[in-house]
């Protein structure tokens, strides 16, 4: 046996190196784009950073966690309306609120995993649906929040939110536009930090965990994996996340109703195709299928009907020619990771860094 | 409240959400397939029977035997030409691309026949009705539970009497000897598609009579015969039309205390058949 | 006559080669046994033949014609049928269901129905309508059996028929054999089971890691030449 040779474990590849860098340097440039891009431009970035932080939750619930729900729009009406009730009722500032929204869509999660897990495949599926309307037809039954119709922002909350009149002195733009661009910063710091979050999970060994009780459920429990336990972490840091992104989308819309707030269109059905256009089980999947979606969306949103059935057939196309997504698809090809998880040993004899993968 | 007469048109509706799920259940039973175009599958059949009626004028009972035999014919092709090649471990690929035929029928429709809302008249049936004494109870809405439990009774028929129907079984358990039986998986699926969609023919006929509809309205359908089918069990036809009768009875009974609940009673009584019961009601004993 | 032969017939599971180029013949009215260890690839060569894994087309040649890219329904109304290893009964279905099942290819009317299996088994006749799962590991083998006869086939591949039954099953099973040849079928024996294989075979094929490692009359070949074929013990 060789002495006093240590063993590592090593994720990290050329590739991801040199994308690492070049995020580090987008992230700067995201930043500081307020200064010189317009309300546009902003409002579409918006858009796409909260549009990934869902795609990003579901694809960590479907595609590590193995949980395909079709209920993950109940988490953004909850967010929605938890900001919105504490901003209207008790008076909170809807940047505070946003915690709260995170909570809120905690609270509802932890009995519906109760009742969910013990369902499979498509009963799971609709289980998580059903679970969803009955929240939505719950809260639309809250009156003081504006019922079946909704409600506004009250001009105290909209205007006087935090940091909104430090943006409105530093660029120079009036309060809906500084609301924009507040909305913006904070989009990109959920979305930095669930993209972060997720790749840091993936990289423990709660993460290697996961994909073995996704891969194959009774093999991980044989090797002592507590497949029960790693559901409920998925669970809950999904709706944690996608009740803070409802908060958010909402703060930036000024307006809220169930419908809306509660939509299995614009929250589920937009995000899954995103995430099977783009490839689930990675996270360069989802920022790709967002990219697709929204480039589609600018390109034809104009043309109505026509758009939508684009949408579908593209949709269909891809499912059937590439089952894993765009970036599947090319990962395949090039074996090239952006964000690598593959785990190597480095290091002793078998060192497998030294040779070419 | 009248109670005898709640329960009653409770269980009539779940005749009608019945054939809404008989369809989805077979397909469902047969290949795990969950397909979220099931419902615009159904407001297309219906619209299908409105074009039949127009151009013909005959009665619409006919105009569904004629569109019967294309609807056979188009879950036949979406069978062979989309949907089998998505079939497989994945829950991921089925859901996509039914999700983007949901889409893709909507906006057809849309495209094709507007947003208006329509309706297949069926003249006098619309509001005959029947006294029994205890209740009084609707033409229609006994002929849409009759039809239920006709279509179940021939669907059970072919599936436990016929040569077909044990190759839907044999396939439904183990495809892979299937085929060491001579039985072509790809075209089994096909033909139980085709005979899911004249079913859905039937559920669309019924559909159009009784109420107004869009090209919109499919993914409401969708759900009650989602609900239907999971809280009936897998695989149990006569279980669909209990599942139906339940959301149908919640529905009625909520809605008679309040008439804001009465789809809020549904759901409900579907989370609390599935917290007794996860597999719903009488599931196959294997799966 | 040769009936039934693969030539080089080479699978692969992804990344892992099963068959390196096997070579097994089959004539008409004969019985072939296949023998080796676990994991020698003998259900993969069965799985090849009967067409659940597909290759390139010449790879086997039934009746000289080159079925080896076929699916395994077609090859099944050709007349190659199949009993599979573990039996594989349908649990959905019946005792008698299953046996029908069977009938499902059915390439020609022949000497087996219904009536002739329940004439081999007399016990399935009893349980006709027990659920498939219902019945013993041996009865169980029976109704696989059957339920390959029911298609009257040409060739009969029995893969492991042996497995999981006790002694006095497996005589009553391989008592059946004599019957089922004698109404025109060649069988394939894939068997752990070397003396019942020995007993029963024309010609015997061991194979090891995916290749024929011996091949000949079971009158020829000696206990050590078996065992180091089976084994891989180099002399």
């Amino acid at each position: 046996m060789g002495a006093g040779k240590t063993y590592r474990v090593e994720t990290r590849t050329t590739a991801s190196t040199v994308a690492g860098v070049g995020a580090v340097g987008l992230i700067v440039v995201a930043v500081a784009l307020p200064a010189f891009a317009g309300r546009g431009l902003i409002q579409d970035l918006f858009f796409i950073l909260t549009m990934l932080v869902l795609a990003q939750f579901w694809n960590l619930l479907a595609g590590y966690g193995g949980l395909v729900s079709v209920g993950q729009q109940a988490f953004v009406g909850l967010g929605g309306h938890a900001m919105f009730g504490a901003a209207i009722l008790c008076g909170w500032d809807p940047v505070a609120a946003l915690v709260l929204s995170g909570v809120a869509a905690l609270l509802v999660a932890i009995p519906t995993a109760f009742f969910a897990f013990r369902l499979a495949g498509a009963y799971f599926a609709t289980g998580t649906w059903v679970v969803a309307e009955v929240v939505r037809l719950s809260v639309a039954q809250w009156k003081a929040l504006g019922g079946g119709t909704g409600i506004s922002l009250p001009r105290e909350a909209s205007g006087e939110m935090l940091g909104q009149a430090a943006i409105e002195a530093l660029f120079g733009v009036r309060s809906a536009a500084a609301r924009d661009i507040l909305a913006y910063w904070l989009a990109l710091a959920l979305c930095v930090a669930t993209i972060g979050g997720i790749y840091w999970l993936l990289r423990t060994r709660r993460g290697l965990a996961l994909a073995a009780v996704r891969d194959n459920a009774p093999a991980a429990r044989a090797v002592g994996v507590d497949a029960g336990a790693m559901k409920w972490v998925v669970f809950l840091t999904s709706a944690f996340g996608t009740g803070i992104a409802g908060g958010l989308i909402y703060l930036q819309k000024g307006r809220i109703s169930p419908d809306a707030a509660f939509a299995v269109t614009d929250w589920t059905a937009y995000v899954i195709f995103i995430g099977g256009i783009g490839g689930i089980g990675t996270i360069e999947g989802p920022i790709i299928g967002m990219l697709v979606f929204f480039l589609l969306q600018s390109l034809l949103a104009d043309f109505g009907s026509w758009y939508l059935m684009a949408l579908g057939l593209i949709g269909i196309a891809i499912m059937l020619l590439a089952p894993r997504g765009l970036w599947g698809l090319f990962s395949d090809r090039t074996g090239l990771h952006v964000f690598p998880i593959r785990r190597r040993l480095a290091g002793g004899k078998l060192d497998a860094t030294k040779r070419e993968e | 409240m009248n109670w005898i007469d709640t329960i009653a048109q409770g269980v009539l509706l779940g005749g009608l959400y019945a054939l809404f799920a008989a369809g989805l259940s077979l397909v469902f039973g047969i290949m795990r397939l969950v397909n979220l175009a099931h419902g615009d599958l159904i407001v297309m059949g219906a619209y299908l029977i409105l074009l039949v009626v127009s151009l013909t004028g005959m009665n619409p009972f006919l105009a569904a035997m004629v569109a019967m035999p294309v609807m056979f014919a188009l879950g036949w092709g979406l069978q062979r030409v989309v949907l089998n090649r998505v079939l497989g471990p994945d829950i991921l690929p089925p859901l996509l691309v039914t999700f983007g035929l949901s889409i893709v029928l909507q906006n057809v429709l849309l495209q094709g026949f507007s947003a208006d809302s329509r309706r297949v008249g069926a003249g006098a049936l619309e509001t005959a009705s029947v006294d029994l004494g205890v209740v009084t109870l609707g033409v229609m809405p006994l002929l849409t539970f009759a039809s239920a439990v006709g279509v179940i009774v021939a669907l059970n028929w072919v599936f436990y009497r016929t040569s077909l129907g044990r190759a839907f079984r044999a396939t439904s358990d183990d495809p892979v000897t299937a085929s060491l039986m001579g039985i072509r998986p790809q075209g089994i699926f096909a033909v139980a598609t085709g005979i899911a969609l004249v079913v859905v023919t039937i559920a669309a006929l019924y559909l159009g009579m009784r109420a107004n509809f869009d090209p919109t309205i499919g993914p409401a359908r969708l759900i009650y015969a989602f609900e239907a089918v999971i809280i009936g069990g897998l695989g149990s036809l006569w279980g669909t039309l209990a599942g139906g009768m339940i959301i149908g009875v919640a529905q009625t009974v909520g809605a008679a205390i309040n008439p804001e609940w009465q789809i809020l009673a549904g759901h409900v009584a579907f989370l609390v058949v599935l917290l007794i019961r996860p597999r719903g009601l009488f599931p196959r004993a294997f799966d | 006559m040769t009936l039934l032969e693969t030539r080089g017939r080479t699978a692969r599971y992804g990344d892992f080669q099963a068959l390196f180029g096997v070579d097994i013949a089959l004539a008409q009215g004969q019985t072939v046994a296949i023998i080796g260890a676990n994991g020698a690839g003998k259900t993969t060569l069965m799985c090849s033949v009967s067409g659940v894994l597909r290759n390139a087309p010449d790879q086997v040649l039934f009746d000289g014609r080159a079925v080896g890219a076929l699916p395994a329904d077609e090859i099944t109304r050709l007349g190659i049928a199949m009993v599979p290893e573990g039996r594989r009964l349908f649990p959905s279905l019946s005792i008698e269901e299953n046996l029908l099942i069977g009938a499902y290819g059915r390439r020609a009317a022949g000497h087996w129905w219904l009536q002739t299996v329940y004439a081999l088994f007399p016990i399935l006749r009893e349980r006709r309508l027990s659920p498939g799962t219902a019945l013993s590991g041996g009865q169980q083998q029976m109704v696989a059996i059957g339920r390959a006869l029911m298609s009257n086939p040409r060739v009969l591949l029995c893969d492991e028929i042996s497995l999981g039954l006790a002694p006095v099953m497996i005589r009553d099973i391989y008592a059946a054999l004599p019957q089922i040849k004698a109404t025109g079928a060649s069988v394939v024996l894939v068997e752990q089971d070397i003396g019942q294989a020995m007993k029963v075979a024309d010609h015997v094929y061991c194979m090891m890691e995916g290749r024929v490692t011996l091949s000949g009359a079971p009158a020829t070949l000696s206990r050590e030449a078996i065992h180091d074929a089976y084994f891989g013990a180099h002399a």
